[in-house]
């Protein structure tokens, strides 16, 4: 299968508005468990007005929330794909402006240092674009993040010593989970990274945190650990929008890396309620949006 | 718990009288405003040529579409997707805000610390909580852009909307001392040693 980049450009543009505005499956059902658990008066109307404004932004066509976030696309090839890679990353960066422009997206990207807004959602290395591949025959997966900022503030790292043990990473997530309170939007999913480079680690936390609800660690000891924390922030009392609660997160989860011997790093980012994400699928018999 | 109908803008009394817990919804005019937009105004000395005094700002940036200047669009922006962001990055700013500006109400999410609880308490203030993320919903509470200044720093500009019955909106800090963030924190901070023990983590 020959990558048509026109194609590209075109499914980039139309993922990130499709992002925008339907919440996927996971997380509306994400909000019904939560619905059902949930006793604090306050909450419940919290929790009322977010699937509300679901229903408003079906409706009336608009995006779920005002934050179009820092746009990431994540890529992953199949066998028997023939592409340009450079052509790939410059498409999908004009996919990302196309959508600004024409869907009235507001811009959330600035130069760091000048604070410039160029209006594209777009800056130096901005779009975000991973490539991965996979075994997949003739199949090119383009996932689209437009990552909220409310919760993305919400990010940690910190090198624990192998002394300090897992409990000592387990202890940092719940107090960075109480650190942030209403902050980042709960309820939240929480993303662990464990182990890693530094830079590894909080990557991990990233793709923890925009994973799809009842998704599970693929390691064990990590599924049963974000088994034990997902019960545990639940308990601090936070709760929507931080005015109190049962309902702080949807879930926590966790993914893992090998570390080195003298490392123990654990890394946390937050995605808010609003946990958008899209994805469309190029096969020789054509896109299948997801 | 008490239910506000605020007519924008209000008098100090008003916004007295309002305390954690009761409910507010506010009616003709509301102004946008966040990050750049202040730190332009407070930090680098520039003036605004719009009255604030009196009035609620909430902590956005919107979606806007450009079309030609009209009635309905009086200044070329008609709202598309107007939300609230994360207000403790503004911290800082709720005093200056209000001495200089003469701002009454704050709007945002997520709640805001104890500078700000001090700001409300000497000049006559309060927090609405709104529910962040919950945007489509809030757009149809907006009726038009009626005014923008410092547009330089699109989006994060200084806007005016007019707004019919905007909320209901939870107050979460008082001018008596009064915070729903504050007695949460409090709440949390007891249960936090029992949750580290139940999952081993104790200190």
């Amino acid at each position: 299968m020959r990558l048509d980049m026109n194609e590209v450009e075109a499914v980039c543009s139309d993922l990130y508005v499709r992002a925008l505005k339907i919440l996927p499956p996971d997380i509306k059902a994400g909000f019904k468990e939560l619905v059902g658990a949930e006793t604090g008066e306050t909450a419940k109307a919290v929790l009322g007005t977010m699937v509300e404004n679901i229903a408003v932004a079906e409706r009336t066509n608009n995006i779920l929330c005002q934050d179009t976030g820092i746009p990431i696309y994540n890529v992953t090839i199949g066998r028997g794909v023939d592409f340009d890679g450079a052509e790939l990353k410059a498409a999908i960066r004009r996919g990302c402006e196309r959508s600004t422009k024409e869907n009235s997206l507001r811009s959330s990207v600035v130069h760091p240092i000048t604070r410039k807004n160029d209006q594209t959602s777009c800056g130096v290395r901005v779009p975000i674009i991973h490539v991965d591949f996979d075994e997949r025959q003739e199949t090119v997966a383009i996932e689209m993040i437009p990552k909220g900022s409310g919760s993305e503030n919400g990010s940690f790292l910190q090198m624990l010593l192998p002394s300090d043990g897992i409990n000592a990473a387990k202890r940092f997530v719940i107090d960075r989970v109480i650190e942030l309170g209403g902050r980042v939007c709960p309820p939240t999913i929480v993303g662990v990274g464990l182990g890693g480079t530094s830079d590894l680690c909080m990557h991990l936390a990233k793709m923890a945190a925009t994973r799809p609800l009842r998704s599970v660690c693929s390691d064990p000891e990590g599924a049963r650990i974000e088994a034990e924390l997902s019960r545990a922030v639940n308990e601090l009392g936070i709760g929507p929008q931080g005015l109190g609660g049962r309902s702080t997160s949807f879930a926590v989860h966790v993914e893992i890396a090998a570390t080195h011997i003298t490392q123990n790093p654990v890394a946390v980012n937050i995605q808010c309620h609003s946990a958008r994400r899209a994805t469309a699928t190029i096969t020789p018999g054509g896109i299948a949006f997801s | 718990m008490t239910h506000h109908v605020l007519d924008m803008p209000v008098d100090e009394a008003a916004v007295r009288a309002l305390r954690v817990g009761d409910t507010v919804t506010l009616r003709r005019t509301l102004f946008g405003i966040r990050d750049a937009t202040l730190i332009h105004m407070f930090d680098r000395g520039r003036e605004t040529r719009l009255e604030l005094a009196g009035h609620a700002v909430i902590h956005t940036a919107p979606n806007v579409r450009r079309v030609e200047p009209s009635e309905a669009a009086p200044v070329g922006y008609e709202p598309f997707c107007i939300g609230t962001t994360t207000s403790m990055r503004m911290e800082r700013f709720t005093r200056p805000l209000m001495e200089r500006e003469g701002v009454r109400l704050i709007i945002g999410k997520g709640g805001m610390g104890p500078g700000t609880l001090e700001a409300f308490r000497d000049l006559g203030g309060a927090y609405l909580a709104i529910v962040g993320g919950a945007a489509a919903l809030e757009t149809t509470w907006i009726e038009q852009i009626e005014d923008v200044d410092m547009d330089d720093l699109h989006p994060e500009s200084l806007w005016r909307f007019r707004i019919r019955d905007f909320g209901p909106l939870l107050v979460g800090m008082d001018s008596h001392g009064g915070s729903l963030y504050a007695n949460v924190r409090d709440d949390v901070a007891s249960r936090r040693a029992a949750v580290l023990a139940s999952i081993g983590a104790g200190e």
